[in-house]
């Protein structure tokens, strides 16, 4: 069953329009890889999922209008986000952080803790003291508190230590066994995108440009596309 | 030297209960009023520091629900001793002298009153927001001075202290003990809100409102239900206020007490549980003995409060304890 699905959706900053036609179809517990090169509208994509930025077109979770909703009540029909660059809450500590977020569901401050066992060594410690990949861990952690149907991870591991990475999409493999929630993510790192995503969607110029399983994605058209 | 934050917290509450009753063997009555002015300060200010502090809201109107407070202390009292009936058009009341009721009043009048204020003011930020809250308490002031019923610019008087059961209230100390219990209570609740899952979101919504959106929370209902939280206390601080002094005024809604209670947090340390007490001791400190060697004390307490904000950012506490404070 469709969860999140966009067509033909549309979008500006002001006069200036980023999105002219993002077409993307995400079922339950479906990974999906949201590529293109810089500037063509993934993050803007995103915005205008968790309605961030006004957008036109058909935005729908699971049968529902976002358009007509809030930010914080699409975060509440159960779309989570780590946002690109971390922004944790720097003066609170990790606990403080997860709790803030938490809602009812399966994601407790345990789980979460297991999933990342470094979160749990510093749960007393200030979220501004973390390391850069403590802080995308406590995003990621504080996203699923919020115990979404979707989880939305844009450049995750961007500008990390491979160790740190590495554990990261290991994480995210535990969730995509391990768990029903949809993951729609955004990252440079083709190989590990290719290695955990059930499908991918391109974006050029603010348009889906290609989609498709990620066993089609050919090198032709990621090197067409993504460079890469 | 540093002191660990619990012990110091600790240890103030030990010298409001010992200070008074060194006063009451020593037959020092004054200093036990001295001291419940500074606890009822402290209060006030406990209400301010749960939106200054945690939800970084500088509002510069706070005195209005102060004034609220003390007017509707003063009005009940006032209506009680003459004998004559309050009319509110669709009832009328012959008053209370009774000290709870009169706080309930004055509380359930004060958040009303913080819901519509900050229902506007709250959609705005920054200055904007500063201004409103000015504007709102300047509003107050002056319907205030004009409202002749009660006074007006003279202000109005109350003969007799109002009651509480079981206790004599006109006895400085006893007077004190309701004070200062009201402000434990309130210390504590303000305590177990601040490590509450609400006041953690109030504390991330000051950080960055966007991000807390996106866990779904919404950032103005957090921060219009601690305005409004914020604006109760505040309100019962204020009818105990009138309730130490007898007397309620127009200087009650003044924006100069609103400057005050954001002072008296400054100096104690912003968003700290026991900074606005802190901040409100030395105030009343400073105001009694300087004002007692010079009028200019307030150039005193300028430069002190210039070199806290320059050298010490986490206020008193955050000089003794060695952390700083929330950054507002």
């Amino acid at each position: 069953m469709t969860l999140l699905r966009l067509e033909n959706l549309t979008a500006s900053y002001g006069d200036s329009q980023a999105l002219f036609g993002v077409d993307l179809q995400m079922a339950q517990g479906e990974v999906t890889a949201l590529m293109g090169r810089n500037g063509m509208g993934k993050t803007t994509t995103v915005k205008a999922i968790c309605r961030m930025i006004r957008s036109q077109g058909s935005l729908m979770l699971d049968g529902q209008d976002l358009h007509a909703l809030p930010s914080h009540k699409v975060a509440r029909k159960g779309v989570g986000l780590v946002p690109e660059g971390r922004r944790c809450f720097a003066d609170l500590t990790v606990r403080e952080n997860l709790i803030a977020a938490a809602r009812p569901g399966d994601w407790t401050l345990r789980r979460v803790t297991e999933l990342f066992p470094r979160l749990g060594e510093r749960k007393g410690q200030r979220a501004a003291s973390l390391s850069g990949g403590e802080q995308q861990m406590l995003a990621i952690g504080r996203a699923l508190m919020t115990n979404p149907r979707l989880l939305i991870l844009d450049e995750a591991t961007e500008g990390l230590a491979p160790i740190v990475r590495q554990e990261i999409w290991a994480a995210l493999n535990r969730l995509r066994q391990e768990t029903n929630v949809a993951i729609l993510l955004i990252d440079k790192s083709l190989k590990e995108l290719a290695a955990v995503s059930d499908q991918a969607v391109i974006l050029e110029k603010g348009r889906t440009v290609w989609s498709g399983a990620m066993t089609d994605l050919t090198p032709d058209i990621s090197e067409k596309y993504v460079g890469v | 030297m540093r002191l660990n934050e619990t012990y110091l917290n600790a240890l103030v509450i030990a010298g409001l209960l010992a200070l008074p009753l060194w006063a009451v063997m020593a037959d020092q009555p004054f200093t036990i009023t001295l001291v419940t002015r500074a606890v009822i300060l402290a209060l006030a200010a406990v209400g301010l520091n749960l939106i200054l502090g945690i939800g970084g809201m500088v509002s510069f109107g706070h005195a209005v629900f102060f004034g609220i407070g003390g007017y509707a202390m003063g009005i009940l009292a006032y209506h009680a001793q003459t004998y004559s009936a309050l009319d509110l058009g669709l009832f009328a009341t012959d008053g209370t002298k009774s000290m709870p009721v009169i706080w309930l009043v004055a509380m359930i009048l004060s958040a009303l009153v913080a819901f519509f204020i900050g229902l506007l003011s709250l959609r705005t930020s920054g200055v904007y927001f500063i201004m409103i809250t000015l504007a709102f308490g300047q509003m107050f002031f002056y319907f205030a001075i004009s409202w002749a019923q009660y006074g007006g610019e003279d202000g109005l008087s109350i003969y007799v202290r109002n009651g509480f059961p079981g206790l004599n209230t006109l006895v400085p100390i006893q007077f004190y003990a309701v004070c200062l219990t009201l402000l434990c209570i309130v210390l504590f609740l303000f305590a177990r809100l601040q490590a509450s899952p609400f006041g953690l979101a109030l504390n991330a919504a000051r950080q960055t409102s966007v991000r807390v959106e996106t866990v779904g929370l919404n950032p103005m209902r957090l921060k219009l239900l601690a305005f409004v939280i914020s604006g109760a206390i505040t309100g019962l601080a204020g009818a105990l206020f009138a309730d130490l002094n007898r007397f309620v005024s127009p200087s009650m809604f003044s924006w100069q007490l609103s400057g005050e209670l954001i002072v008296l947090i400054i100096i104690g340390g912003v968003g700290r549980l026991m900074g606005p007490v802190i901040g409100a001791c030395v105030f009343v400190a400073l105001e009694h003995f300087l004002g007692e060697l010079t009028d200019f004390w307030h150039v005193y307490l300028g430069v002190a409060l210039l070199c806290i904000v320059l050298f010490a950012r986490g206020g008193l506490i955050g000089l003794l304890t060695g952390k700083e404070g929330a950054h507002v």
